[in-house]
């Protein structure tokens, strides 16, 4: 229904901070776009000038192609759903969800069918005439989500919406919005500071720090190619393990003196780094030529069920292995860690990808 | 025993007492002879066009004063909410009258517009108003509403205000989503979700209004021109301090006591309770 593109949107406030500091993000038609970064990042700020509940500073929102910095959010044809679902306390559910198109001037059975309808889609048909207090977290999630679609607007923006919900019910509604979105071919914007939401729902993810976008692309290619150490640690859960390097003549070596024994990409990287996942452990000693291959000692054991992760002390760092399974090893023991050589990510200075 | 409760004894069950007693008394002139009458007073109290018509000044006197008084106080606490720059100067300037004490408040208006000596009397006379409150008992009503609903502005605003910031501004966000405009959002979120502090507010107006005013309408009308300002308050106090129509006047305050008392449980069964969402 329509593209939303952001061209080097800035937000300064008033007192000089600088929230946003030049975002450029294009969001084809249909899409879900996640915005995700830890609190602070401006993600939320960049939502809100979307949404036109925030002043632009400088740079342009469009919407379907056209520039929408100075229409104010009652024109926008948007409609967001609030971390804390913002529904009319006063107001029956029915009513939450008409208001929008009472607004608008919509007809009397128009609205009824429609809000019927959305109601249907969510099964909020049996608590249409509930007050939002009689609600539980759960429900009260679906009336947001229901307030939004029920007006047919031309974009969703998701503010957290999933933050006050407990975990499991987190998972559910997960799904649904991904499923909701991808039947109604609504283009969105997600914010969200949790990984795992962004990585499951996002067709394009952003992630940014600090005012700035840090990377932009499919959640699996962000997983498989950090552009930066910022990213490499933020998306993924455990992080990746990053171990400082310093270069010689013969090859770089380790925090600790270790020669890593094959070359890295490049002469500028100074930092490596290899996921929980892509690393595996041995008791052998058996010379593995072309792999990353680290002592390391076990200081804690963590079982999950499916997996185990085993937090080591390697290379004068903290480094996280995961195994499949139960782990054999326990604490105390000295093994070796051993990363595959193709799976290994290197940064420069700057914390840039190094390929 | 609590001192609490000894003072309650002697400074209000005992008057309080005293006064069903004496509602019940009647005195010759002189006050050499006086006799039981039980519930004669209260007849012929009830039975007096003067203390009917005062019913009816009280009505219109309450009703105007808790009116006015929430409806600027409303007006102003919005629009202080909205000022960007010096919001705490505003306040604390429009709070600053509820300092002042109520017979000043009065003196204050009755300067302001004196038919003499008034220079906003003069003002309204030069707008072609033919402004007269001595002799002109609508303009006595509004000159002592204005009074004291001014000195009320204050205490309302406050409570408006912090009602004000208590509803959530992502609510007034998402009706600005929703397609609301600015008056809209007014009239369908802010002013709903205010109602818990409007009917707490009208209450204690009027109590305020019928009770403590005395001070206002003796100093601005007197209960004058005739007996076109003269509230139930007023008239216990001409009837018996001025009158020394002693049981009368008894008998006018225990009305006004089961006045106070059916308020009171009003307050306590719809304000405690309330009108509260969330």
């Amino acid at each position: 229904m329509a593209t939303v593109d952001l061209k080097d949107v800035k937000k300064v406030y008033p007192s000089g901070v600088e929230a946003v500091k030049g975002v450029s993000i294009a969001i084809p038609d249909k899409e879900l776009c996640v915005l995700v970064g830890p609190s602070g990042c401006g993600k939320s700020t960049l939502l809100r000038m979307i949404a036109g509940l925030e002043t632009i500073s400088a740079g342009t929102v469009a919407i379907d192609g056209k520039v929408v910095n100075a229409i104010g959010p009652t024109e926008r044809d948007i409609a967001m759903v609030f971390q804390n679902y913002a529904l009319y306390p006063h107001m029956k559910v029915y009513d939450n969800m008409a208001y929008g198109l009472r607004n608008r001037g919509t007809p009397k059975d128009e609205i009824d069918s429609r809000v019927r309808s959305t109601a249907k889609v969510l099964e909020l048909s049996a608590l249409l005439d509930r007050r939002p207090r009689e609600l539980s977290g759960g429900q009260r999630q679906r009336v947001a989500m229901g307030r939004a679609i029920v007006r047919n607007p031309k974009v969703f923006l998701f503010d957290e919406p999933l933050s006050n919900l407990d975990a499991k019910l987190r998972g559910q509604m997960r799904v649904e919005i991904k499923n909701l979105q991808r039947t109604l071919g609504v283009t969105s914007v997600y914010v969200t500071h949790d990984q795992l939401e962004a990585m499951t729902l996002a067709d394009i993810l952003v992630v940014m720090n600090a005012g700035l976008v840090e990377q932009t692309g499919a959640p699996l290619d962000i997983y498989e190619k950090p552009a930066s150490i910022f990213v490499a640690s933020f998306i993924g859960a455990p992080p990746m393990n990053l171990l400082a390097l310093t270069g010689s003549s013969s090859g770089p070596i380790l925090a600790d003196g270790t020669a890593i024994g094959f070359a890295a990409p490049g002469t500028q990287a100074v930092t490596l780094g290899f996921r929980p996942e892509d690393a595996d452990v041995t008791f052998n000693a058996e010379a593995l030529p072309g792999a990353l291959v680290l002592p390391a000692a076990v200081e804690a054991v963590e079982p999950v069920g499916a997996e185990s992760f085993l937090h080591c002390a390697a290379a004068g760092s903290r480094i996280i292995v995961r195994v499949s399974g139960r782990a054999t090893a326990k604490p105390g023991d000295q093994l070796r860690v051993v990363g595959k050589a193709e799976k290994l990510h290197w940064f420069d200075q700057a914390g840039k990808r190094v390929d | 025993m609590a001192p609490q409760l000894a003072i309650t004894l002697v400074f209000f069950y005992w008057p309080a007492g005293q006064a069903l007693y004496q509602s019940m008394l009647r005195q010759d002139p002189f006050g050499l002879r006086t006799r039981f009458v039980w519930f004669a007073n209260f007849r012929k109290v009830l039975a007096d066009p003067a203390y009917l018509n005062s019913i009816k000044v009280t009505v219109v006197f309450s009703l105007a004063t808790a009116i006015v008084a929430m409806c600027v106080a409303l007006l102003l606490a919005v629009m202080a909410e909205k000022a960007v720059r010096g919001k705490g100067l505003y306040r604390t300037l429009l709070i600053w009258p509820y300092a002042v004490a109520p017979a000043i408040a009065g003196m204050l208006w009755l300067f302001l517009f004196n038919p003499s000596i008034g220079s906003l009397a003069y003002l309204l006379r030069s707008l072609g108003i033919a402004w007269d409150p001595l002799l002109n008992g609508t303009h006595a009503m509004i000159l002592l509403v204005s009074a004291a609903a001014w000195k009320q502005i204050s205490y309302n605003f406050l409570f408006f205000v912090a009602g004000l910031q208590a509803v959530p501004k992502t609510l007034i966000e998402a009706a600005a989503m929703d397609g609301a405009g600015e008056t809209k959002r007014f009239w369908t979120i802010v002013f709903p979700l205010l109602a818990p502090t409007t009917f707490f507010l009208l209450v204690v107006n009027t109590v305020y209004a019928l009770f403590d005013t005395f001070g206002i309408v003796h100093a601005v009308t007197g209960g004058g021109p005739g007996k076109a300002t003269e509230t139930l308050v007023y008239k216990v106090y001409n009837d018996g301090f001025v009158n020394l129509i002693l049981g009368e006047s008894a008998a006018q305050s225990v009305i006004l006591m089961a006045i106070v008392i059916a308020l009171t449980a009003i307050q306590f069964r719809y304000v405690e309770r309330k009108v509260h969402y969330g």
